[in-house]
């Protein structure tokens, strides 16, 4: 059909890009993990010594099983916010769908950083919540509890994720053949047996698509701690951060990556295993 | 306009009264009235757009009726939420469980309706076996062909035991060859388990051979509702007449007992005034087999075409007044030319428009 030249000439930039942003950024990142630091700089020397290092420093422990508690968190709320949202819109919203379904999606044009700063004038001592708390009686004080806590990194982030959670559920919600759910009720069930025998079955795939968006990228988010998480609510990848940064130990923040990368690996090949036992089309 | 439903004495399973319904500004339902006889096959036949699948879905439940009632075995039926209704339906495209086997999805009317564990196994493999299933009772529906997963939504929808069963042109998704052994299925399927069938098709054919009455539908009214045998011998109107069957539609002026049809005249116990007559294309014959019946008509019509059929074949007439009629006979080899044709009068059945 087409020529080797045309097929040569259309696959190779997309080749170029997965080999030098993805291939070898990779490697030199696996490579790092095994060598390791001498006097403030990287020597070549191969061993396990970060990998040791990441298992028996509980510091190290300690951020990680925090970022994990996090993250699932995050996908716990935002799967709680987001299917509920999508089966309304996709089955109850009627002539309002469109316009719901525009507003689910209109957070996502602003940035990142300024829905971040919002919640730091919700949240903070000075801030909407707990000028509200006071106006009410509620409390005599602000709470600075509030602000710069792993509480307020799983409230940002879960309002950042959860339409990326909504998007792949209502799209498997439209995709179930309304004549299932008529028949459902035909044959005898009401509401409640329709939804978890039927329509939660059929949407799987959309829940496990979402629940490993929201999961997986909180799992590597590390504005949320620096904006809203304060010393308590620190992460995985600020530690990373400052491992290539300030702190000049590239091995050891390279072997907390792959560590990660391999965490994301596994539960993408997991979610997709899942998914395909959940797919019948 | 409306010929009397039925005059029988048996028990009506469902009362469609006066029933209308409106989607926004189309009235697709208006003023429908209709019996069911418990333990008949009874089709609702209709064109595209005609009313009979919104019929059928206000009485699975699935849509409210604008107006009127609908009652079943003496209880407000329209009233209830789907689930709560003695009606199963089987669906235009089944609408099987992608997520469940063969088994599952028959036993998932058993299990929403709270059914004694012991007795859903039993129940669902007899089901099974009445559609001559069983082999496949491990299969996802995906993976079984057209014809079988007619058989499983059939099974699905019985083994609730309902009082009524919905068909919303089941047989449409399937080739031509299959769709008549299907009918044949259906059919004694039908008597042996002695439920009430609620058929809807747009195949005039397919609800001429399964049907013991058929309810013909034309925008969103009842035309006519009767035997396939005596909607086609007596259609009451000039649609039933052109929807059941081939006719010729006759038209003309009554005067003292004698239909005027251009060059064709009869006597007719119709009153005076302009008339409407049906004359199926096999009750005209060509003059050679003479009748002396004082009822026979005879007109003088030019062969135009002949369509051979094998053991009969069309022939299209001109008469001499321009109007063109179409007579079926017996293959009688190639004509042509002028020729003498009959037919008896009682054969030219007067229809409203």
């Amino acid at each position: 059909m087409y020529s080797r030249l045309y097929k040569l000439a259309v696959s190779l930039p997309p080749l170029f890009w997965v080999v030098l942003f993805l291939l070898v950024p990779y490697s030199l990142m696996f490579a790092h993990s095994f060598w390791v630091t001498q006097d403030g700089s990287i020597v070549h020397n191969w061993s396990l010594h970060q990998y040791f290092q990441l298992f028996t420093n509980p510091l190290y422990a300690t951020v990680l099983f925090r970022t994990l508690r996090i993250a699932a968190f995050v996908t716990l709320f935002s799967l709680l916010l987001g299917f509920p949202l999508a089966y309304f819109l996709s089955f109850h919203a009627g002539p309002r769908k469109e316009l719901l379904y525009q507003l689910v999606i209109v957070p996502l044009w602003v940035s990142y950083l300024v829905r971040g700063y919002a919640w730091k004038t919700i949240l903070g001592t000075d801030g909407v919540l707990n000028g509200a708390l006071e106006y009410l009686h509620i409390t005599h004080e602000p709470l600075s509890a509030l602000l710069y806590s792993p509480l307020a990194v799983v409230l940002m982030l879960t309002h950042i994720y959860t339409p990326f959670v909504f998007l792949p559920i209502y799209a498997s919600l439209e995709h179930i053949p309304r004549p299932l759910v008529e028949a459902s009720h035909d044959l005898g069930a009401n509401s409640r047996f329709t939804f978890f025998r039927v329509i939660l079955p059929l949407s799987m795939p959309g829940l496990l698509a979402g629940a490993t968006f929201a999961f997986v990228l909180t799992l590597g988010d590390f504005l949320a701690p620096i904006l809203v998480g304060g010393p308590s609510g620190t992460m995985i990848a600020n530690v990373v951060q400052s491992l290539f940064g300030a702190a000049y130990d590239w091995p050891l923040g390279a072997a907390i990556s792959v560590f990660i990368l391999f965490i994301t690996v596994g539960l993408l090949f997991c979610t997709e295993r899942l998914e395909k036992r959940w797919t019948f089309q | 306009m409306i010929p009397a439903a039925s005059t029988s004495l048996s028990a009506h399973l469902l009362d469609v009264r006066a029933v209308s319904k409106r989607f926004a500004e189309k009235e697709v339902l208006k003023t429908l009235s209709l019996n069911v006889v418990a333990g008949e096959f009874l089709t609702l036949l209709g064109e595209s757009g005609s009313g009979k699948t919104t019929l059928l879905r206000l009485i699975a439940g699935f849509e409210q009726p604008s107006a009127g009632e609908i009652w079943m075995n003496g209880e407000r039926l329209d009233t209830l939420p789907p689930y709560k209704r003695r009606v199963n339906t089987v669906f235009q495209q089944y609408a099987l469980f992608p997520h469940l086997n063969v088994r599952e999805n028959i036993a998932y009317g058993l299990r929403a309706n709270n059914t004694p564990k012991r007795e859903i196994a039993p129940r669902v493999e007899a089901a099974l076996a009445m559609v001559r299933m069983s082999e496949y009772s491990d299969a996802k529906p995906t993976k079984l062909s057209g014809g079988q997963q007619q058989r499983v939504a059939l099974a699905r929808a019985l083994v609730n035991r309902p009082q009524l069963l919905l068909l919303d042109e089941p047989l449409s998704a399937l080739d031509a060859n299959l769709r008549k052994e299907m009918q044949g299925e259906l059919k004694s399927l039908q008597r042996e388990v002695g439920i009430t069938f609620l058929f809807v098709t747009h195949d005039q054919e397919e609800a001429m051979a399964l049907s013991d009455r058929i309810a013909l539908l034309k925008d969103g009214g009842l035309e006519q509702v009767a035997s396939p045998r005596e909607i086609y011998a007596h259609p009451a109107t000039a649609y039933a007449a052109q929807f059941i069957g081939q006719t010729n539609l006759l038209r003309g002026i009554v005067r003292s007992g004698i239909a005027e049809c251009g060059a064709l005249r009869f006597p007719t116990n119709s009153s005076d005034g302009p008339g409407l007559f049906s004359l199926r294309p096999e009750r005209i014959f060509p003059a050679s087999e003479v009748s002396g019946d004082p009822d026979s008509v005879r007109f003088s019509a030019e062969i135009r075409q002949q369509f051979y059929g094998g053991s009969t074949e069309v022939l299209e007439l001109l008469c001499s007044d321009g109007q063109i009629v179409r007579a079926r006979i017996s293959a009688a080899g190639p004509l042509s030319g002028r020729q003498e044709f009959f037919f008896f009068a009682p054969d030219a059945i007067p229809v409203n428009r």
